[in-house]
């Protein structure tokens, strides 16, 4: 039985539609790059595969990410024109942030072929330890980033979440299960 | 209560087992010592003494894992672990290797010595030498046995027992397995690792996604149904005129129901497979237990069904517990 | 540098044993364990044949030990370990839990399937009274250059995986009987079908494994014919060949030719590739990349 994962829905896809991956590209880099600084721990726990590339394809959006661990670097491309890479995991967005946000097990997701993993296993897998041993927020690291836009931007990824049912922040262990 | 030894491979994880109940959490350093050496995995010397206060502060235990067989020529790599486990403060170190129990039981005679399901130690015999030879105080048995071949060996063993209740299952006697270095070069016993990822290869074809390991196919899937990590035992093989799951199906071990009857036979810990899973999984399955133990404890049925998501393929096993297994 | 037969894992008819032994004892082979290593329930189908051949292995002026079980939980097991030693025999440890039926003082040898990975365990064994250690199959050559020179250094005979199907597993569970739908308690015996083990391929087709009872084989036939020479400089003392059904003395013959300098080691090769099942060759582990390579002679 596959997990009960929310899909995006249509709305925001077509919201996401338009986003030019130029300015999207920025704002992914200036994240990683934040996340890199305050959790150095997880560049010591890829250790050799730091360096690899990893393309990141969030299946129900139009655009698909290159995380480069080593160079702090996240750059969105067009599915239609994916860039190299050394190692590919797609899914639906809410499986990745799940498996982020220690919502899911990312052993479970990928029994259950709600996230698929082509290229050096691996890699993938030292990066999905590296991930959930960080205990990452995304929501904290986009309000973090934006000075003065933090409460706003908060309450809009609240919402976001409570609409679309996606994991935007770290599930504490005593709201589990 | 029974005592509930949790999986950490990350300090994270670690924490999240502390929290959610785990009386002992078990862990390793990251390296070739301990026998889930997996990409991302495990503790620096920081790591574990940062765990160790944690868990201490909070009541638990933390044992550490150096259960792989020491390379002839590099012992002091694990000789190292060693001393480094004693200096954390860890409350118990989990060995399989005879060299490196006698060399721990000469250094380090106060660091207590528990026995790693990896030296297979499947009866009385077995045990009682591993106790009297290196003052093994813990054995964990090998998954080959059942509830009444336990309760034999309780009765006729001083040292505590543990034995596994849920997660990944070996079909195989642990630490007397090649097959992983047959087909990868990399061996549990030897590098701590059981079927590789560096060497897994998925690929797309036709219909089907078939899972290779060191370029023998382990298992083909149709398009969209659940794939299973292609662990070697867990594999779909042909034999004369038959194909199927020729050594185990892809099921994992959950034991909850017979936690009365192994708390009857005499066991003393209940452990919890899955040091490579996440802080969630490890949460999940942490809390489901500790309530299990605690109705054991009461006198209440245990709990049931909670875990199934979680499990490898996700159907569950009673393993080699039940006789029928074999 | 000599050769030892090691016990035969598969379960073959009393007539088939007793032939083979007789056969064994005219071949120049130094040494022979035998025994069941493999699964107790067999033992009274074949047993009556082991003092003969013990004798008739004596007379022909061999070295001559009884295996334990490679896997012992029953009582009924633990029972037949502890009477092995009454035999008078060295008895070949292969389950570490029968050296707990072995008086201290008395000598004992140590078989493949006991886990001897470095010189820690290689010398509480030898304090406990090891006069002959074979050496894991899974070990690389960097390892056992250590053992071996340590084995020497101690005068204690090293031994290594020379020729035969490789022992990759022991399980609780009877895989034969699984194949058949069968509990391991009513077997019926069926692992006695294959003389050789049971052939296990991939979906794909690729030769893979051999299955025999609880044991899990390799589908190929380890050979350290190209190893040969590296092995006599670091000290191994003997060599072990492991039985198989078909072109054994065959097996054995050459082996001798080989040692004593009277064939090459591709001549060495041409002649067994033969007698393995489906000639395929493997020296993998020793030369220490994936157990399953064909050095061909690289190595």
């Amino acid at each position: 039985m596959p997990a009960l994962l929310p899909r995006l829905p249509r709305a925001f896809q077509l919201v996401a539609m338009p986003l030019p991956v130029v300015p999207l590209s920025l704002l992914l880099g200036a994240v990683t790059r934040r996340m890199a600084r305050t959790h150095p721990v997880m560049l010591r726990r890829l250790g050799a595969y730091a360096g690899k590339r990893f393309l990141i394809d969030p299946t129900d959006l139009p655009f698909v990410l290159l995380l480069q661990p080593l160079a702090s670097q996240m750059t969105a491309h067009r599915r239609s024109s994916p860039p190299e890479h050394d190692a590919r995991i797609a899914g639906p967005l809410s499986a990745f942030l799940a498996m982020m946000h220690g919502a899911e097990d990312g052993d479970a997701l990928f029994f259950s072929r709600d996230l698929t993993v082509e290229g050096d296993t691996a890699a993938l897998l030292a990066l999905r330890n590296a991930i959930d041993d960080a205990e990452l927020d995304l929501t904290e690291e986009f309000a973090a980033l934006s000075g003065p836009l933090a409460a706003p931007l908060r309450l809009a990824l609240a919402r976001a979440e409570r609409a679309t049912g996606l994991a935007l922040h770290r599930i504490d262990i005593g709201v589990l299960g | 209560m029974m005592e509930l030894v949790c999986p950490a491979g990350t300090p994270a994880a670690l924490r999240a087992a502390v929290d959610a109940g785990a009386h002992s959490v078990y862990c390793g350093f990251a390296d070739e010592t301990n026998a889930r050496n997996f990409p991302g995995l495990n503790f620096s010397p920081d790591d574990m003494a940062q765990a160790v206060a944690y868990a201490h502060a909070r009541g638990a235990k933390v044992l550490v894992a150096i259960n792989t067989f020491p390379r002839a020529g590099a012992e002091p790599i694990w000789h190292r672990a060693l001393s480094c486990a004693e200096q954390s403060g860890v409350d118990a170190v989990i060995l399989a290797d005879i060299g490196l129990l006698a060399h721990a039981a000469a250094r380090h005679p106060k660091l207590r010595r528990h026995l790693s399901v990896q030296a297979a130690a499947a009866n009385p015999d077995a045990i009682n030498l591993y106790a009297e030879a290196f003052g093994v105080r813990r054995v964990v048995l090998p998954r080959v046995l059942t509830v009444e071949e336990i309760s034999a060996i309780n009765r006729e063993v001083e040292v505590e027992t543990e034995v596994f209740v849920f997660g990944g299952l070996c079909v195989m006697a642990e630490g007397r397995c090649s097959l992983s270095s047959y087909a990868t070069g990399q061996s549990p016993n030897m590098n701590g690792v059981c079927s590789p990822a560096e060497h897994v290869a998925y690929s797309e074809e036709g219909h089907e996604l078939a899972a290779r390991l060191g370029g023998f196919t382990i298992h083909r899937t149709p398009k969209g149904a659940p794939a299973p990590y292609p662990t070697l035992c867990k594999g779909c093989f042909t034999s004369g005129p038959q194909t199927g799951h020729i050594f185990e199906d892809p099921v994992s071990l959950d034991a909850t129901r017979l936690i009365p009857r192994l708390a009857k036979a005499g066991v003393s810990a209940l452990k919890i497979e899955g040091r490579q899973r996440s802080r969630s999984y490890v949460a999940q399955v942490v809390r489901a237990f500790r309530a299990a133990v605690e109705a054991q404890a009461a006198g209440d049925p245990m709990p049931e069904g909670a875990l199934a998501r979680l499990t490898e393929g996700q159907a569950a096993t009673t393993g080699a517990y039940a006789k029928r297994w074999r | 540098m000599d050769l030892t037969v090691g016990p035969n894992f598969f379960f073959w008819p009393s007539d088939t044993v007793r032939e083979f032994y007789g056969r064994l004892s005219r071949t120049t082979v130094a040494r022979v364990v035998l025994g069941e290593l493999v699964c107790s329930k067999r033992l009274p189908f074949w047993q009556e044949e082991i003092p003969t051949a013990v004798e008739a292995l004596i007379a022909a002026g061999k070295e001559v030990a009884v295996t334990s079980l490679a896997l012992i939980t029953l009582k009924r097991e633990r029972n037949l370990t502890a009477d092995l030693i009454d035999i008078g025999l060295p008895v070949e440890v292969n389950d570490l839990s029968a050296l707990a039926h072995v008086p201290l003082g008395t000598p004992f040898w140590v078989g493949p399937l006991v886990n001897v990975y470095n010189e820690g365990t290689l010398n509480w064994l030898i304090r406990r009274g090891a006069t002959r250690i074979c050496l894991p199959p899974e070990l690389p050559l960097a390892s056992v250059a250590v053992l071996a020179k340590m084995g020497r250094d101690e005068g204690v005979a090293v031994e290594v995986w020379g020729h035969g199907r490789l022992p990759l597993a022991i399980s609780g569970r009877c895989y034969h009987a699984r194949l058949h739908d069968r509990a391991k308690d009513s077997c019926q015996f069926v692992c006695g079908d294959d003389p050789d083990g049971r052939e296990v391929e991939t979906l794909d087709g690729q030769p893979f494994l051999a299955v025999n009872g609880v044991q899990t084989l390799s589908q190929s036939t380890a050979s350290v014919a190209h190893q040969v020479q590296v092995l006599r400089e670091v000290g191994v003392a003997a060599l072990r060949l492991s039985p198989q059904s078909k072109g054994f003395t065959t097996i054995c013959d050459v082996w001798s030719q080989h040692l004593a300098g009277r064939l090459t080691a591709p001549e060495l090769v041409a002649k067994l590739r033969p007698t393995a099942p489906a000639g395929r060759l493997s020296d993998g582990f020793l030369a220490g990349t994936v157990g399953a390579a064909w050095s061909g002679g690289r190595a």
